[in-house]
């Protein structure tokens, strides 16, 4: 009874662990941005109008860029300024994302649609997130 | 045997007619549930379409919109909210892409609905609608149902949301605190449904495009009959 039980819990631990092995985070930047940010900030990072804030080609990125992880993981309802364009809406939280996802994603909003910067590590978006007011 | 040489006669009759009203060949269908009622003097039984029930409404200007305001003209209505993370971007972006090819079409209007009216007050669809660069536009109205705080304003959006096949329903589970699907519904100028696309489809806004046109020319060929009454 006992041996049958370890056997399944075994099977059960590769299961779970396997189809991690295989997962490939390859353009996973790419996916969660389509995912999770494309239908308010557009495909191409274009944005809505004076709804909602571009992407491409954002000065924010740059003049932010320290704040970036804080704001995608609590999301923000404060006014901001963008090209100099005053922008008011609700952007909501990814609470769920680990710092290797939300280092990806930024890693692909920021090399993307024209933009250029430097590429984060997760070392450096972890500190970032423990400074999160 | 006899029964199906009864059937002869109307399907000639179904044949001719079928091809001597060219004018009717490419149409769009009228959606909704059909209600067929026997005429008095023993006729034909009348065919009566489903329409878009009344509806009283303000738009972003204060103005009070009911189905009269939309008489003589096609509009397509969409249910959206301001604050609304999910889908409603990408579909009032969609949205703006027929406005920017049709919005100067006097035939045509937009009727974009709030299915939050608690926060979407007056002030608020204006500033939407500024935001949006509908600020000066007159024929797209972003309306609520409770312009005057009505208890009731959600639950009345909610059913009309259903009359034009939109879901919509509050849901803490989803962005924002709504469910809702971004269905585009074309209705003519009769308050018959004759249209419903998926904005969140390229395909389905395209085909929307295309047979707008259809519409509209079909509208044209009632005009005349209009003037001569």
């Amino acid at each position: 009874m006992r041996l049958k039980f370890r056997f399944l819990l075994s099977c059960s631990v590769l299961a779970v662990s396997l189809p991690a092995c295989f997962s490939s985070n390859k353009n996973q930047g790419e996916r969660l941005y389509t995912q999770h940010c494309s239908s308010c900030h557009g495909d191409q990072g274009q944005g809505l109008a004076r709804l909602i804030p571009p992407l491409a080609g954002a000065d924010y990125l740059a003049l932010h860029r320290a704040e970036l992880p804080c704001l995608l993981r609590n999301g923000q309802n404060e006014p901001i300024v963008v090209n100099g364009i005053r922008y008011h809406n609700v952007m909501p939280g990814e609470k769920g994302m680990s710092p290797a996802q939300l280092t990806n994603l930024l890693n692909y909003i920021e090399n993307n649609w024209g933009n250029k910067s430097k590429p984060r590590t997760i070392r450096e978006v972890e500190e970032q997130l423990a400074a999160c007011k | 045997m006899l029964k199906r040489l009864f059937l002869l006669p109307a399907l000639a009759a179904a044949l001719v007619t079928a091809c001597t009203s060219p004018d009717t060949a490419v149409r769009l269908p009228i959606l909704g549930e059909r209600d067929v009622r026997p005429r008095a003097d023993g006729g034909p039984a009348d065919t009566v379409f489903a329409r878009v029930p009344a509806f009283r409404l303000t738009n972003q200007a204060g103005e009070v919109i009911t189905n009269q305001t939309f008489a003589g003209k096609a509009y397509i209505a969409d249910f959206f909210f301001a604050t609304c993370p999910g889908i409603c971007p990408k579909m009032q972006g969609e949205l703006l892409k027929v406005y920017a090819k049709y919005g100067k079409d006097p035939r045509l209007a937009f009727l974009s609905h709030t299915i939050d009216p608690a926060h979407d007050s007056i002030p608020v669809l204006r500033d939407y609608a500024d935001r949006l660069g509908m600020g000066a536009a007159r024929n797209w109205h972003f309306a609520t149902t409770g312009a005057k705080g009505e208890p009731a304003a959600k639950d009345s959006v909610f059913l009309l949301a259903r009359a034009y096949y939109t879901a919509a329903e509050p849901d803490k589970q989803a962005p924002g605190g709504f469910a809702h699907n971004g269905t585009f519904a074309l209705v003519d100028d009769q308050g018959h449904i004759r249209g419903l696309y998926d904005s969140l489809n390229p395909k389905e806004v395209e085909r929307l495009m295309a047979e707008l046109p259809i519409l509209l020319a079909e509208m044209d060929t009632r005009k005349p009959a209009v003037a001569r009454q």
